[in-house]
């Protein structure tokens, strides 16, 4: 056998393998296809009185769009009580933070006709042109709106994004082995000793897990100050070998299997885990937190036809009754007026989902960083290496 | 045309290998070469690039903070490369020396998890391995073998097992090959000169399947390297990987151009490493 022919073939294959690790599994879900029950409410929509702008040519929705958007967001029903009553199919793909979204929308991702960002991301997808103008005339339904959300600051009169839901940033804890933690201190000061050192999580997500370090410091979540940022770093640091990972995905289910006692996270998704664990309970710490809204957008991407099949979408979640499945699936608030009349008088006066307002005057917006960015990254990037 | 080709046998293998050509060329190539470009070129604040040349990005992968990262998962790949080869190595002589269609039973048992998602796989250890609701620390912890739950999760231990669990049958496969293929005769020649079973083995056996070992273990180590998804999902998102490191500038800090650097870093430190490999083997293997 000739060794150094085989051994060119062994190179061969190698280089292939070099291939195979560059192209790397991304977990990303299946655009996931909800199961079929006919349930239609759909009421008809009413023009509003507005002067039309001359339209250039009829455009038909199209038959099939996909909604990006983050998971277990929004009852499957809803796309067959949709499809039953327009005829167009929405199919589902996931990410799980809004550097994510961004970051595929400006590699050039095409296909979404819609996009759920957070409040911040919309003022930078605005600003790189990302989004597209949404046509008031296909969403008769944005005066269901509550009137704080008609003009959120971060997008005044809804002219590219409607708000989805809204919700806080805080602690999730397992209430029948922990007491209420009432300050940020339990993971960032959590001794050795304590029972959930080494049980908890962090969200993997740099502008939030600054936001709990800056505030429990009692600096601005929104700070660009350097030697505060390194402050926050060194408690985020410091406050590391207490935690279990890092985690924004499942941090509610570890809570409620038990493997964890408390965790960094967003409301709604701990009011749902109590479904498995009745003892999961949610508290914004003394200090604040974190509010923020999700919003529902059409990319600039999208083509005419998904842009209108996206609005009547947009106009459908709207609906009095359908904001309320929302909020009854995902326990987040709703920015739909309409919708209260449909929710049980319990979820509405749940503090956890609707917070007093001693705790709402604590609670603050994430803003664009700017030209802060890569120092919040590069920071971040400490933390996790570390 | 057909009197074209039968005269030319040279445009016949042009043809035939036009098509992998073209695919390579738009689909490998011409990606390569943007990550290539990129890596010189300045961040958008939100991605992207701007179109200035730097020499910061590749400055940068120098710097301690992900340098250190970078020999941290080269350290991580040498370890799952060395205990895959001490798992894989008996396993592919010990399917040699089983009757022939037995082999094939053995060989298809070793490609059988590569028929389920790697993804899933990975999940499916998180099962095994979480601390407090995993079964192996439930087991021992309700069977009073340990009192304190074994820190299996979120740790270097648990990526380790990760990538030795997804890459061994890929060390097996070309040992088996390469000792399948070995000549029996001479291992009843050397028997015959009087040799030790450990001096078959070290004169005989090891050099004549050094080619195998050779390309199982760069088939372990180069994934391993860049491996992100074990790290992520094993490591609880604490214990990261270079493979990370690149992933986050992309997906999270928008820092496409260092994204790109740190990529470079790993390919050259890869083709680097395989070269020097590659030598030293073929030295080895060529002496008697």
């Amino acid at each position: 056998m000739s060794n150094r022919k085989s051994m060119l073939l062994l190179l061969v294959l190698a280089l292939s393998a070099l291939i195979l690790a560059a192209c790397g599994a991304t977990p990303q879900p299946e655009p996931t296809q909800p199961p079929a029950k006919p349930e239609p409410t759909q009421v008809p929509a009413q023009p509003e009185p507005t002067e039309a702008p001359a339209e250039p040519a009829k455009v038909e929705p199209a038959k099939e769009i996909v909604l990006f958007n983050w998971s277990e967001y929004i009852d499957p029903e809803i796309y067959t009580q949709f499809e039953e009553a327009t005829g167009i199919k929405v199919l589902e793909d996931n990410f799980s933070s809004n550097e994510e979204l961004l970051a595929k929308l400006q590699g050039g991702a095409t296909g979404y006709a819609l996009i759920v960002p957070s409040d911040y991301t919309v003022s930078i997808m605005m600003e790189e042109g990302l989004l597209a103008k949404l046509d008031h005339d296909n969403i008769p339904n944005l005066k269901n709106l509550k009137e704080e959300f008609k003009s959120v600051p971060y997008d005044p009169g809804n002219v590219y994004c409607v708000p989805y839901q809204w919700g806080t940033t805080g602690i999730g804890y397992e209430s029948s082995q922990v007491d209420e933690p009432a300050s940020w201190a339990v993971i960032f000061e959590a001794k050795p000793d304590d029972p959930w050192y080494g049980r908890m999580t962090m969200l993997d997500d740099a502008r939030e897990s600054f936001a709990a370090a800056l505030v429990y410091l009692g600096y601005d979540i929104n700070t660009t100050d350097e030697a505060q940022l390194q402050e926050a770093k060194d408690l985020l640091i410091k406050a590391k070998p207490g935690l279990a990972g890092y985690d924004s995905d499942t941090f509610e289910d570890l809570v409620a299997s038990g493997e964890n006692l408390l965790a960094h996270g967003w409301n709604g998704d701990f009011l749902v885990a109590q479904e498995d664990n009745e003892n999961v309970a949610y508290v914004v710490p003394q200090e604040g937190g974190v509010v923020w809204v999700d919003n529902i957008c059409v990319p600039s991407s999208a083509t005419p036809e998904e842009k209108l099949a996206g609005e009547m979408f947009i106009n459908y979640l709207l609906e009095a009754e359908v904001g309320a499945q929302l909020s009854e699936y995902n326990w987040y608030a709703s920015p739909n007026a309409a919708a209260e009349e449909f929710l049980d008088e319990e979820f509405l006066s749940d503090p956890a989902v609707y917070p007093p307002p001693e705790v709402l005057e604590k609670l603050q917006y994430i803003e664009p960083a700017g030209e802060a960015e890569s120092l919040y990254q590069r920071l971040w990037d400490e933390v996790k290496s570390s | 045309m057909e009197q074209v080709l039968r005269r030319n046998p040279a445009l016949r293998g042009w043809l035939l290998v036009l098509p992998a050509a073209v695919f390579l060329i738009i689909f490998f190539m011409i990606p390569l070469l943007i990550v290539f470009v990129y890596s010189f070129l300045e961040r958008g604040t939100y991605g992207g690039v701007i179109w200035q040349f730097t020499l910061e990005n590749l400055a940068r992968t120098f710097d301690p903070l992900y340098f250190s990262t970078f020999l941290r998962s080269v350290y991580i790949a040498i370890l799952t490369t060395l205990i895959s080869l001490l798992l894989g190595y008996p396993l592919a002589y010990f399917i040699t020396t089983r009757p022939a269609h037995q082999r094939n039973l053995y060989v298809l048992a070793l490609m059988i998890p590569f028929w389920t998602n790697f993804l899933i796989r990975t999940y499916a250890w998180l099962t095994l391995l979480r601390t407090h609701t995993g079964l192996i620390n439930v087991s021992l912890t309700s069977l009073g073998i340990i009192e304190k739950p074994l820190p299996l999760f979120g740790n270097d231990f648990a990526i380790v097992l990760g990538l030795v669990y997804g890459w061994l049958p890929v060390m097996v496969l070309p040992i088996y090959a390469a000792l399948e293929r070995l000549d029996k005769s001479l291992i009843e020649a050397a028997q015959d000169l009087y040799a030790s079973g450990a001096q078959v083995f070290r004169r005989v056996i090891w050099p004549l399947s050094l080619p195998g070992v050779v390309a199982g273990s760069m088939l372990v180590f180069i994934p391993s390297l860049g491996a992100f998804v074990t790290p992520a999902i094993l490591g609880g998102g604490k214990s990261l990987m270079i493979g990370n490191i690149i992933s986050n500038q992309f997906l999270a800090a928008h820092d496409w151009p260092f994204g790109s650097a740190l990529s470079m870093l790993m390919m050259i430190v890869m083709l680097l490493a395989t070269l020097i490999y590659f030598r030293w083997a073929l030295r080895e293997g060529v002496q008697p």
